[in-house]
């Protein structure tokens, strides 16, 4: 079985590895700083100072990736799974990238209709997406929550799933993603 | 579902195929598990569901006979594997149970005491009574227009746009404590100015300053505790004396901070009062050095004593006062900054500077119109006083972020109820 089958096919490519490792590691970090400034005193301002930022470098992340996974061969689904399940796993990367997109732009309105500065780095700032409007203001802070514990529930499911196949149905799914590089068995 | 399936090869398979397995179409799946394929029961299940997929995904499927074959290598595995199967099945629950505890712990799921931002505007609700649409503290209000004007004196501190020679638009808003936006003026209230500065580039400096020298509560707990302190009783619906002497005697600071505010006599009205924006902050100059300062704004307008004005007034009258200056001609003060010295506390607001620290009049405040709420920006932005540009930082004064998140949230929940008119009007005043 697979002899003569190219490891880059069992994989996706190093800079999709790249890009969804990075995103893994920028989209935990700015969840976890997302739920603890909204519960935080002492914290809020340096963590908020954190997540605005951070929120933008993912909106640029998850754009280039998309673009790049467009222009890129993708390994096959591993066989053990079924073509409803295959449906599923791409229609979850689907909304997981949806997601990853909107959110910060929901921040960024949200910050604009708030009249809040959009500021990046010192004095470095965004311009407004949205006029000054307090009641769109809280229709989009509310989505935003709304947004992030669907992003965090999205990501629990996508991180199950993945450790239900490579522990449980061990079909090596996660080597298909694995950082490193993993040579066909 | 067929009879002879025992219960651990059910269950197995519904973990990968529940609905094949019940359904009629039973032909979706290659079965290339070898942990699944340990299990005799099964094997028959597999064999009659078994499915060879066409295409490039075949390539990596393993024959199902060839994993048979496989299995074969470890003769009565049947129930260690059963055993381990569940074993990691359970583990991936773990792992994934751990990373949404660990989630909600972060947001403070698990410790119900913590005082978070919206605990402290709930006890803001419960001592003030909850009027919707309107800030949960300094909720009267009226607001304001006009400039700054730096004299550039502050450049050599700080490298805010806003300290360069010029003029800048501001916008602001004087209220009153306390969370009844229809109260009756007290010359004993605090009075509140806050103020935005549209800096050239798009940068702003908010800030909230309050008619007080020194701030009552060190910290944001002392500041919950008193207001819980001052929670009315359900009977006299007045505050417990007794619970007040309880935290006066807990917070030795805060008796020491109102003895200091009772040597300022309130003023007579707004516009000639002194504000006072407590805290210290860090000014940032061109090199990156940082000097501790704190601000003030100075009036230029007279002071006058504020029993002149006799007590028996109109229950707008201080704003109503403020108005009918403001009519007459533009509001002015100077900007102040005090410039502290190694060891000068920066982390306690009930604490002055000792006198003689050096002071820069940086330049004029100058408010020339004046709107009410309904009409105003201004009641729709937060005066956070953590919006500051590059230039001016933060100290290490705990209240500052407190105060930050406690606005922050005190304006989300204004910012999705209903807006009323304020009590506070131009048009009601003569001009």
């Amino acid at each position: 079985m697979s002899i003569g089958v190219a490891t880059e096919q069992r994989q996706f490519t190093p800079l999709m590895r790249l890009f969804h490792w990075l995103t893994a590691a920028l989209v935990l970090t700015i969840l976890g700083i997302g739920v603890a400034m909204v519960a935080s005193l002492a914290d809020y301002h340096r963590l908020v100072s954190i997540h605005r930022p951070l929120g933008i470098l993912i909106l640029i992340v998850v754009v280039i990736r998309f673009v790049n996974r467009h222009y890129s061969t993708l390994p096959p689904f591993p066989a053990t799974m079924s073509p409803r399940e295959r449906s599923v796993a791409s229609a979850s990367e689907l909304f997981l990238y949806a997601l990853l997109v909107v959110q910060p732009l929901v921040g960024w309105g949200m910050l604009s209709a708030a009249s809040y500065p959009i500021t990046l780095y010192g004095s470095t700032h965004l311009f407004p997406i949205l006029p000054h409007n307090v009641m769109l203001y809280a229709v989009l802070r509310r989505a935003h929550t709304v947004l992030a514990y669907l992003l965090f529930l999205a990501f629990l499911a996508h991180f199950g799933a993945v450790l239900f196949h490579t522990w449980v149905v061990r079909d090596g799914t996660f080597s298909r993603m694995a950082p490193w590089r993993v040579r066909a068995p | 579902m067929p009879p002879a399936i025992s219960a651990t090869c059910a269950g197995n398979l519904w973990l990968t195929r529940l609905s094949d397995f019940e359904g009629k179409t039973s032909k979706h799946y290659s079965i290339s598990d070898e942990g699944l394929q340990d299990l005799p029961d099964c094997r028959q299940v597999i064999a009659r569901n078994s499915f060879q997929p066409v295409g490039a995904y075949s390539k990596f499927t393993p024959a199902v006979g060839q994993s048979h074959t496989e299995l074969g290598k470890r003769p009565g595995a049947s129930k260690l594997a059963n055993t381990s199967h569940f074993g990691r099945l359970a583990g991936t629950a773990i792992v994934v149970l751990g990373v949404a505890g660990a989630f909600l712990y972060l947001g403070g799921w698990f410790s119900p005491q913590k005082l978070t931002p919206a605990r402290f505007v709930d006890e803001f609700e419960r001592v003030n009574g909850r009027y919707p649409g309107f800030r949960r503290n300094h909720a009267k209000g009226v607001c304001v227009k006009g400039f700054f004007e730096s004299n550039g004196q502050g450049a050599r501190l700080s490298k805010a746009v806003v300290f360069r020679t010029g003029r800048v638009p501001v916008i602001g808003r004087f209220s009153l404590g306390g969370g009844d936006p229809r109260a009756s003026d007290e010359l004993s209230t605090v009075r509140g100015l806050g103020l935005q500065f549209s800096l050239s580039g798009g940068e702003e400096w908010r800030t909230a300053m309050i008619n007080l020298p020194v701030f009552p509560f060190k910290d944001p707990q002392a500041f919950y505790d008193n207001l819980v302190a001052s929670e009315p009783d359900r009977n006299t619906h007045q505050p417990d004396p007794a619970k007040m002497a309880a935290f006066l005697a807990n917070n030795p600071e805060t008796a020491r901070a109102l003895a200091i505010i009772k040597t300022h006599a309130p003023s007579s009205g707004f516009d000639n009062s002194t504000f006072y924006g407590l805290h210290a902050f860090r000014f940032v100059d061109a090199d990156g050095m940082w000097t501790p300062v704190r601000w003030t704004l100075a009036p230029v307008q007279p002071d006058e004593a504020a029993s002149a004005n006799g007590t028996s007034q109109d229950k707008n009258f201080l704003f109503d006062a403020l108005i009918m200056s403001i009519l007459q001609h533009p509001l002015q003060w100077h900007l102040i900054i005090t410039v502290g010295q190694p060891g000068d506390p920066t982390n306690d607001a009930t604490v002055p500077w000792p006198e003689g620290r050096e002071q820069v009049d940086v330049g004029t405040l100058t408010l020339d119109s004046v709107e009410s709420e309904e009409t105003s920006p201004a009641r729709d932005i937060n005066f956070d006083p953590l919006v500051l540009p590059a230039g001016i930082s933060p100290s290490d004064d705990p209240l500052l972020s407190a105060r930050s998140a406690v606005f922050s949230q005190s304006f989300t929940r204004r910012a999705g109820e209903k807006k009323l008119p304020s009590a506070v009007t131009p048009s009601e005043v003569p001009k």
